[in-house]
């Protein structure tokens, strides 16, 4: 039997197989990707049952003069320095966010974590914290309530008059 | 006693289960081996160094014994808790003061937990002063170091449960710590990793999946990749 010659079609470039690979390799990896996309999606959650940001905090009145009051559940302290003048001081430590504390005897707020002191007006004193706690903005409503917006940080010439 | 291993051994169930003799011959004492499936990762040859007690330390093993303490222990402490922010620290005091065994469970998996930490880094000082990560066991080295990362990964997601002052606080400065990722990725990752922007109800659930399902899948398929490899590189 003689051996036909040249039966073996020159290799195309690009052939057939080489095509219907990179189909099939695209849509696992398309199919892949979305996975992952939508699984990250799937772990980030739309909606946190967080209290929310702004708050009403109760009357001037409750706060007597030169007092420092702390809110455990906002993480936020309502400082009234002298008559009718408010703020509103994050609670919040700007080392690895633990809660501070209010020492009224040496009249600083301090970190029971690492040690960082701050002010009253959240001045950083000693310690690690990067950062002095951010003041937030401070409002009264139609009824004369105190509001605090954690989402608005203010300077600390941010007053509240009442 | 001989006639009653031999009839049992001739039991068709028996043979069924071992497909090859008595270990009695060099050939079926090989076959014991190669038939078994936990025993089959063997390496055909041990070198007279790699089986000496002062060169490994047995400390991969010793890690591996602990593993198992823990999943055995942890799954059953599993069946009292409650991963919930108003269930947690009393199921927790309940394993410690009201179930039989209980404060024994919890404190062998809270006392391996730590000795795996332990054993595990000296493992790696070992691996790494016998100068064993060289060519060509460099891969091995690297899914070691991965399975270190999951030890740790496993104890700081551990450490969230008991729903306790030093567990929310130890949270609280881990995942804020994570914030300083730069390019704004720190805030997302830490959003992913609590469900959230506080320590809180999500947290605990999504430690709590991580602690007791993911992270242990990942360890036990990284563990067998480095016991296969160990193995064919003429380790114990």
């Amino acid at each position: 039997m003689e051996k036909p010659e040249n039966t073996k079609p020159a290799t195309p470039s690009f052939s057939r197989r080489h095509f219907l690979e990179l189909l099939g390799l695209g849509a696992i990896g398309t199919t892949a990707l979305g996975g992952l996309v939508l699984s990250g999606e799937y772990l980030s959650p739309n909606v946190v049952k967080e209290p929310p940001t702004r708050f009403k905090i109760g009357m001037p009145e409750d706060y007597p003069p030169g007092s420092v009051t702390k809110d455990n559940e906002q993480r936020v302290f309502i400082v009234r320095a002298k008559e009718g003048y408010f703020f509103a001081l994050s609670a919040v430590c700007t080392h690895l966010g633990c809660i501070v504390n209010w020492k009224a005897d040496d009249g600083i707020v301090a970190c029971p974590c690492h040690g960082s002191k701050f002010d009253r007006e959240g001045n950083v004193i000693a310690g690690p914290a990067p950062r002095p706690l951010p003041h937030f903005a401070m409002s009264l409503d139609e009824q004369g309530v105190l509001v605090v917006d954690k989402s608005v940080i203010v300077g600390e010439d941010s007053i509240l008059k009442v | 006693m001989k006639t009653v291993v031999k009839s049992l051994t001739e039991t068709r169930v028996w043979r069924s289960m071992f497909r090859h003799g008595l270990p009695l011959s060099n050939r079926t004492r090989a076959e014991a081996i190669f038939y078994n499936f936990f025993l089959h990762l063997h390496p055909t040859k041990v070198r007279k160094r790699s089986v000496n007690i002062t060169y490994t330390w047995g400390l991969g093993g010793l890690s591996a014994g602990l593993f198992v303490i823990l999943v055995i222990t942890g799954g059953l402490l599993m069946f009292y808790y409650r991963p919930s922010v108003a269930q947690a620290y009393n199921d927790m005091k309940d394993l410690q003061f009201v179930v039989s065994s209980g404060q024994f469970l919890r404190n062998m998996h809270r006392w391996g937990a730590h000795a795996m930490v332990a054993i595990v880094f000296l493992h790696m000082l070992r691996v790494f002063y016998t100068g064993a990560y060289r060519p060509p066991k460099e891969f091995n080295w690297v899914v070691g170091v991965v399975l270190f990362v999951i030890t740790i990964l496993l104890s700081y997601t551990g450490y969230l449960l008991p729903w306790d002052q030093l567990a929310y606080w130890g949270i609280s400065v881990g995942t804020n710590m994570v914030r300083a990722v730069p390019f704004g990725l720190g805030e997302k990752i830490s959003y992913l990793l609590l469900g959230g922007h506080t320590v809180g109800e999500n947290a605990l659930v999504r430690f709590y999946v991580l602690h007791c399902f993911f992270l242990p899948v990942c360890a036990v398929v990284l563990m067998g990749i480095h016991f296969w490899r160990v193995r064919k590189d003429g380790g114990v």
